[in-house]
């Protein structure tokens, strides 16, 4: 590696007196605190979170090694099963209309206007506002006697009774997908737009002086610069909702008769709720290789798209 | 941008627009009329007659007095305050350091360590909760703030860190340079002509990093057990629904108030907090 080769040739004796002054020596100090509290609350869990999944521990009783049976017995879990349908479902219905809503968005908000910085910082709140502080809103909307969504929804002449938006388990699904897609877009639109922001108008005029339609413009002119922005922007919005938790917590605690579970609301129903540490520990484990493959990827394919 | 005529701009821009930003609201807004507005209208079918959702003529502080008389509210703001304050310090000073060695300094692995850094970065905290509950509870942690400022930093020092090596990253060395020529030591040099340039982007990952662990819940759900421990999300959603029972006004009430330190921070660092955001896209 370049930089080994760099610091090799660089090791020439240097008086010790100020070690500081040896880049290594600096660098080692500087790392040191984040090492330490890294190591001890990630590491080291993350090993003692692959040992206990591999016991029979509960709370209260130590239990034995038991090898892989924990993942046998939840590979075998039909809720654990509806639970992995309902992240990628989760993940990739919500990933799509954001992405598609935020980027109009974005479009939206790149052109002058008056009051653009105010409406900029406003729509920003439902990102900064604490989740579970604003999904609770969202559940009372939802609410089965009170909501305002039936109201509107019945005075708009669009239904004629009452709609049990938590008490069906699609139905809950997707009220879960909207309070997820409303809280990712703003972050879509405002990274999006910064992206946007760094596309030169210039390249737009140019193809537009040249016939091309907006439509083209977009797709071969906005679109591929805007991809590598894009491309960020999606690996952290997906990997930040395919370990959600406080939405469907808050929406519906994995019910109706665990039909909304995500990974990390079963894990908890099992591993807190219910006092199956380990079970819990090796759905929350069986999170981690999903995890990783969507992280090279994404990683693999960012790197294809900045090169290019 | 070539305009249209007058019409075209709000059928394409205008009216997109203010419907994005009404949904987008909308809940704050109902968050804040449920609040202020009487049991007695809170709890009236949707279909009953005028019934009228969207105002109140009786406003009352009712349950806001509620929040603070019977239940530790002020507690957990101050709880959630502290650990806020405290995580993002200690977060900041690891994550400013570490930035500094990992952008600035030449050392074998510094590549390798600063992709374990975004790595990191990218591991939920739901991921490790229940062997992390474990760690706590063998270090006699649980159940104190510290539970939680000690674990925060393991999702803020990432984000901290990688903010962090992109304003180093932009600052010439030459500066750097000049200041060791003048005989500053390397230390000398980063503490007072590197890290003083640098304080917008320290603004930028303060306030994102307050914020974010504002915004944490599992972690303080599963690490605190009792009432006058909890920060407000945890608070707010334990003793505020009992069995099926949900207090309505009180819980938005709470919602409200709890929010309100998030958003003051924002208000007054909007630039800031957008910089952040899109400068850890960036990367």
């Amino acid at each position: 590696m370049a930089v080994t080769a760099v610091a090799g040739a660089e090791a020439r004796p240097i008086p010790r007196l100020r070690r500081l002054e040896d880049e290594r020596w600096l660098a080692l100090a500087l790392l040191m605190p984040t090492a330490i509290l890294l190591g001890l609350f990630i590491a080291y869990p993350f090993f003692e979170g692959v040992l206990l999944s591999l016991t029979s521990q509960r709370v209260g009783v130590p239990g034995e090694f038991v090898g892989l049976k924990n993942f046998v017995k939840i590979w075998n879990d039909s809720i654990f099963r509806t639970t992995v349908w309902n992240t990628f479902w989760y993940t990739g219905v919500t990933t799509v209309f954001k992405l598609a809503l935020g980027l109009w968005l974005a479009m939206l908000l790149n052109r002058h206007f008056k009051g653009k910085a105010l409406v900029r910082a406003f729509i920003l709140l439902p990102f900064i506002i604490p989740t579970v502080l604003s999904t609770f809103a969202w559940k009372w909307m939802f609410d089965p006697t009170f909501s305002v969504i039936n109201w509107a929804l019945f005075h708009l002449g669009l239904i004629t009774q009452r709609i049990n938006w938590l008490g069906d388990p699609d139905l809950a699904m997707t009220s879960i997908i909207v309070v997820n897609i409303w809280r990712g877009v703003p972050f879509f639109a405002i990274s999006l737009l910064a992206g946007l922001q760094t596309i030169s108008p210039e390249l737009n005029e140019a193809a537009a002086i040249d016939g091309a339609r907006p439509w083209n413009r977009f797709w071969y002119v906005t679109w591929p610069l805007l991809l590598p922005v894009t491309m960020v922007v999606m690996l952290f919005s997906v990997i930040q909702t395919f370990a959600d938790f406080q939405l469907v917590y808050v929406m519906t605690g994995g019910g109706p008769a665990n039909a909304t579970h995500l990974f990390a609301t079963y894990a908890y129903q099992l591993g807190i709720g219910t006092g199956l540490l380990s079970e819990g520990a090796a759905i929350s484990l069986a999170m981690f290789p999903f995890l990783f493959i969507i992280v090279v990827v994404q990683l693999l394919y960012i790197r294809r798209v900045e090169t290019r | 941008m070539i305009e249209g005529a007058l019409w075209r701009k709000w059928v394409f821009y205008n009216i997109p627009l203010i419907l994005f930003v009404f949904v987008l609201l909308f809940p704050f807004y109902w968050m804040i009329i449920t609040t202020f507005r009487p049991d007695g209208e809170l709890y009236r079918p949707w279909n009953a007659v005028n019934y009228q959702p969207f105002w109140t003529n009786n406003p009352t502080l009712e349950h806001i007095k509620y929040l603070f008389e019977e239940t530790s509210f002020a507690r957990w703001m101050f709880n959630t305050m502290f650990i806020a304050l405290v995580s993002t310090i200690i977060s900041l000073f690891c994550g400013v350091l570490a930035g500094y060695a990992l952008a600035r300094l030449n050392f074998p692995w510094a590549g390798s360590l600063g992709t374990v850094i975004f790595v990191t970065y990218l591991v939920p905290q739901t991921l490790l909760f229940i062997p992390l509950a474990q760690i706590i509870r063998n270090f006699e942690l649980g159940d104190t703030p510290w539970s939680l400022i000690l674990t925060y930093p393991t999702f803020l020092i990432p984000f901290c860190t990688w903010l962090m090596m992109g304003y180093f990253k932009a600052i010439p060395k030459e500066l750097e340079e000049c200041a060791r020529i003048d005989g500053a030591s390397r230390w000398k040099a980063m503490v007072y002509i590197v890290i003083p340039v640098a304080v917008p982007g320290i603004l930028s990952s303060g306030i994102i990093a307050f914020t974010l662990s504002w915004n944490e819940f599992i972690y303080a759900l599963v690490f605190l057990s009792s009432p006058d421990q909890k920060t407000v999300p945890v608070g707010v959603t334990s003793e505020l629904i009992r069995g099926d029972v949900f207090f309505w006004g009180p819980l938005m009430a709470g919602a409200l108030l709890g929010s309100i330190p998030v958003a003051i921070v924002y208000s007054f660092f909007v630039e800031h907090y957008v910089s952040g955001l899109t400068g850890s896209v960036k990367g």
